[in-house]
């Protein structure tokens, strides 16, 4: 029997009274991939800062190669070959894909001059062990999402590496970046390399899995192997409830006709796009990155401006390319990416939902700020955001509270359309469900709601209809209940 | 190609050589060897200068403080070496300046990269006492006498010459230790790992901790490093004008740092080139010594400069944000 790589013993962690771990135990043995699934505060991020060293138990052990580790710190932690991979890939932008490989290495050589051929050739080395071509001398900044990623692997590879820990590792992929990763995976656990995925989104790494460890509350409750396991079960035990997905609510067959597009069209980005959307539908638009699908849902807001084409609202024509015309045509957008688009960070929760309702209550050109903020608290009720506290920034907030923050600011405006560009990226199993609740409520009050996304089980779960795009176009407009998640991702793919 | 062209170091190359053409056709004397030393003595100083703001900007700092370090330094090494060692040799001067320069520059190393404060904010603060110190306790009287050795560094010259009309040309030995502390830090931020460093902080401090980036030693050797740099510009600086003046210098900070961003160094960090910085450096000059040729009264300079920081820095950014918002 071979000694297992990693073990943990009843490990123990608090924080200020509050349990993160409670008695956790566990092991992973070399080559082996394993899942570690849970919702945001389940304990994930505690576990990896112990594995890491950054952070010490409080009671329990820890074993590497079968030696228990009484005092852990990053430093032994990397020497031992445990290499953690941050959900934002902490590499450095400005520098090349060379050099953010080999920069680690060569802060282990200890030399005081730049050894460039030493530096390409581990580069070049790594690459090529996970089989990926990325230029050398490119600047990362330049570099895609999953080129990014790739980059953070060959970093870890770069030095001896026997365990990789992966943070969120597929939240910001295509499905076809998530395929290649799988690849790579399976070359490391041939390698020898150990694998450790930390994730709330696990069904599309459960294939090259050998074994799911689940923890919800600080507590391991389930643990298994990985064939025991599917998408509807890792979410039972994150979070100990049934969330079921059901289709929508079948369409009033006369919904009248709410938006019109008519051959909208921006040169590289989209060509000749018309569909039509009912009051009380909920539209998705589904199509890989690079479809096109990002652009498109911000000229429908006006923050791409297309060179043709028309957007007909109950009738009446919304201005192109004016963001202010679309919201006050009853016309909102929630950005895929709430951090930097969506929310204002360090301002407090009251003011990010009352912000897209000044001019509602400064029509006299003072501000009514008690009328102003006694909504935006209403908001916070109707949605039901967690918010243990209104004015605190609402940086604070999880990802699906930030999510419904958003969602409130432009329902206090009782819009017409709703444009919602990836609605759950970065939010827990349970607060997916409940923003998918959220917008059956939305459809149910007559709003038309686009979904733009290349989550298929979310599309499917939310959407009457469903338009594929690919390469810029419209290709197909199926009813959802008509096609499958496989059958829907050959035809984005195909 | 298309990156060559969006590239600040090319705009400023290209204005630089509009400048010069410019200026030969309202004044066909002005392409002269005359014009071109006394752009080179014009960037002595601030060449050193710039060289240090480079370093601190690519580190993803700001330095305001270095015009103060080389006031002090150059008024309390006349003083010091005219009482106590007047037979220190000129090298011994400049050795000296550097030391006394590295000293100021560890008091911002310290409260910047021990204490972990603001760098804007703590150098804001060092400028002032740095300056106010000297003028308050140590004096503020010109020292018009200089000690022998930075006399005898004044008078060295490393090319004389006489015009065609008469008129003489000669180039500061200094130009070679500004050429050298060019060297040296390209050398340090391009071939030695404290230089990769130096870039990886600038990139993204968090990701140089987690790696094990020392980022607090970085960040000390660099204003240290800034600190000696702009003493040794002090020295230089008094050497040539012949006296120590302590109301000289300060004022200085912001067209250096403006030359430095002119020539790409994102205030950012994580970015900028000694080329660019070298072009910025010689366009300020240019445009400070030279503007009067175009008939253009003098009083137009700091205009002049501002348009070209805007233009020089606003142009890139303009066009990144173009091609950010083609790609969407």
């Amino acid at each position: 029997m071979t000694t297992d790589l990693v073990t943990f013993d009843h490990v123990t962690k608090t924080y200020s009274g509050i349990t993160a771990l409670d008695s956790v135990g566990f092991s992973i043995a070399a080559g082996e991939a394993v899942c570690l699934a849970g919702e945001n505060g389940s304990g994930k991020s505690t576990l990896i800062k112990i594995l890491a060293g950054v952070e010490q138990p409080d009671r329990g052990v820890i074993s590497i190669a079968g030696q228990p580790q009484d005092a852990l710190n990053p430093r032994l932690s990397a020497a031992a070959g445990i290499k953690v991979i941050f959900q934002d890939f902490s590499l450095f932008p400005n520098l090349s894909v060379a050099e953010n490989i080999a920069f680690s290495a060569e802060l282990g050589h200890g030399t005081r001059l730049v050894h460039r051929a030493r530096i390409a050739d581990t580069a070049r080395a790594t690459l090529a062990r996970i089989g990926v071509d990325i230029p050398l001398t490119a600047a990362v900044e330049t570099l895609s999402v999953a080129h990014k990623q790739l980059v953070a692997i060959c970093r870890a590879l770069a030095t001896e590496a026997r365990l990789i820990i992966m943070d969120e590792p597929t939240t910001a992929l295509t499905e076809r970046e998530v395929r290649v990763l799988l690849d790579i995976i399976r070359r490391l656990k041939a390698d020898g390399v150990a694998v450790l995925f930390v994730s709330h989104k696990l069904a599309e790494v459960l294939e090259v899995c050998e074994k799911v460890i689940v923890l919800r509350n600080g507590q391991k409750v389930a643990e298994g192997p990985a064939a025991d396991f599917d998408a509807a079960s890792l979410t039972r035990h994150m979070t100990g409830r049934d969330v079921a997905e059901a289709p929508p609510a079948p369409l009033r067959a006369d919904a009248p006709e709410l938006m019109r597009v008519e051959g909208l069209n921006k040169a590289g980005a989209f060509e000749d796009v018309s569909f039509t959307l009912h009051a009380g539908e909920v539209l998705g638009v589904s199509g890989l990155l690079g479809s096109g699908r990002t652009a498109l849902a911000k000229a429908l807001f006006g923050l791409v401006a297309p060179e043709r084409g028309r957007i007909t609202l109950d009738g009446r024509s919304v201005p192109l390319g004016d963001p202010l015309a679309a919201a006050g045509a009853g016309i909102g957008y929630v950005p895929e990416d709430r951090l930097t688009e969506g929310l204002f960070l360090t301002q407090s929760i009251l003011q990010n939902i009352s912000v897209g309702r000044l001019d509602a209550h400064g029509a006299s050109g003072i501000l009514d700020i008690g009328g102003l903020l006694a909504e935006a608290r209403d908001w916070l009720k109707r949605l039901s955001v967690k918010a243990p506290d209104p004015d605190a920034p609402v940086r604070s907030l999880s990802g699906g509270n930030q999510q419904r923050v958003v969602l409130a600011r432009w329902m206090a405006r009782s819009p017409r359309v709703l444009v919602l560009n990836g609605p759950s990226v970065g939010v827990d199993v349970g607060s997916k469900a409940e923003i998918h609740g959220i917008i059956a409520g939305l459809s149910a009050q007559g709003l038309g709601v686009i979904v733009i996304s290349d989550d298929l089980p979310e599309v499917l779960a939310t959407c009457h209809r469903i338009l594929v795009m690919k390469a810029g176009r419209l290709i197909e407009d199926i009813p959802s209940g008509q096609v499958s998640g496989t059958d829907l991702a050959h035809r984005l793919a195909s | 190609m298309s990156t060559l062209w969006t590239r600040n170091e090319t705009l400023v190359a290209l204005v630089i050589v509009a400048f010069c053409g410019l200026a030969a056709l309202s004044d066909p004397g002005f392409l002269s060897v005359a014009t071109l030393t006394d752009l080179l003595r014009g960037g002595i100083v601030l060449g050193i200068f710039a060289v240090g703001a480079l370093i601190v900007l690519i580190s993803g700092g700001i330095d305001v403080s270095f015009t103060a370090i080389a006031a002090v330094t150059m008024y309390v090494t006349a003083m010091v070496l005219n009482a106590l060692m007047p037979w220190m040799p000129w090298w011994a001067a400049l050795l000296i300046g550097m030391g006394i320069g590295a000293c100021l520059g560890a008091i911002n190393g310290f409260l910047i990269a021990v204490m972990g404060l603001p760098t804007l904010i703590v150098t804001l603060g060092t400028l002032s006492v740095f300056r106010g110190f000297m003028l308050t306790f140590i004096g503020q009287k010109q020292i018009t006498t200089l000690p022998p050795g930075m006399r005898e560094f004044g008078r060295m010259m490393i090319v004389r010459g006489e015009n065609a009309d008469g008129s003489f040309y000669s180039l500061h030995a200094a130009f070679l230790v500004t050429a050298g502390a060019i060297v040296l830090t390209w050398f340090i931020l391009h071939r030695t790992m404290l230089g990769r460093q130096i870039f990886a902080i600038g990139g993204s401090v968090e990701s140089a901790r987690r790696i094990g980036i020392n980022v607090r030693g970085v960040q000390f050797f660099v204003y240290v490093y800034v600190g000696a740099l702009a003493g040794l510009a002090g020295i230089i600086h008094a050497s040539m004008a012949r006296v120590a003046n302590p109301f000289d210098l300060v004022g200085l900070e912001l067209s250096v740092i403006a030359a430095v961003v002119l020539g790409g160094a994102r205030l950012a960090g994580g970015h900028g080139t000694l080329t660019g910085t070298v072009l910025g450096v010689a366009l300020i000059v240019l445009v400070r010594n030279s503007l009067i040729v175009l008939g253009i009264p003098a009083t137009w300079q700091s205009v002049a400069i501002g348009v070209l920081i805007l233009i020089g820095t606003g142009l890139p950014a303009w066009q990144a944000k173009r091609a950010a918002a083609q790609a969407a």
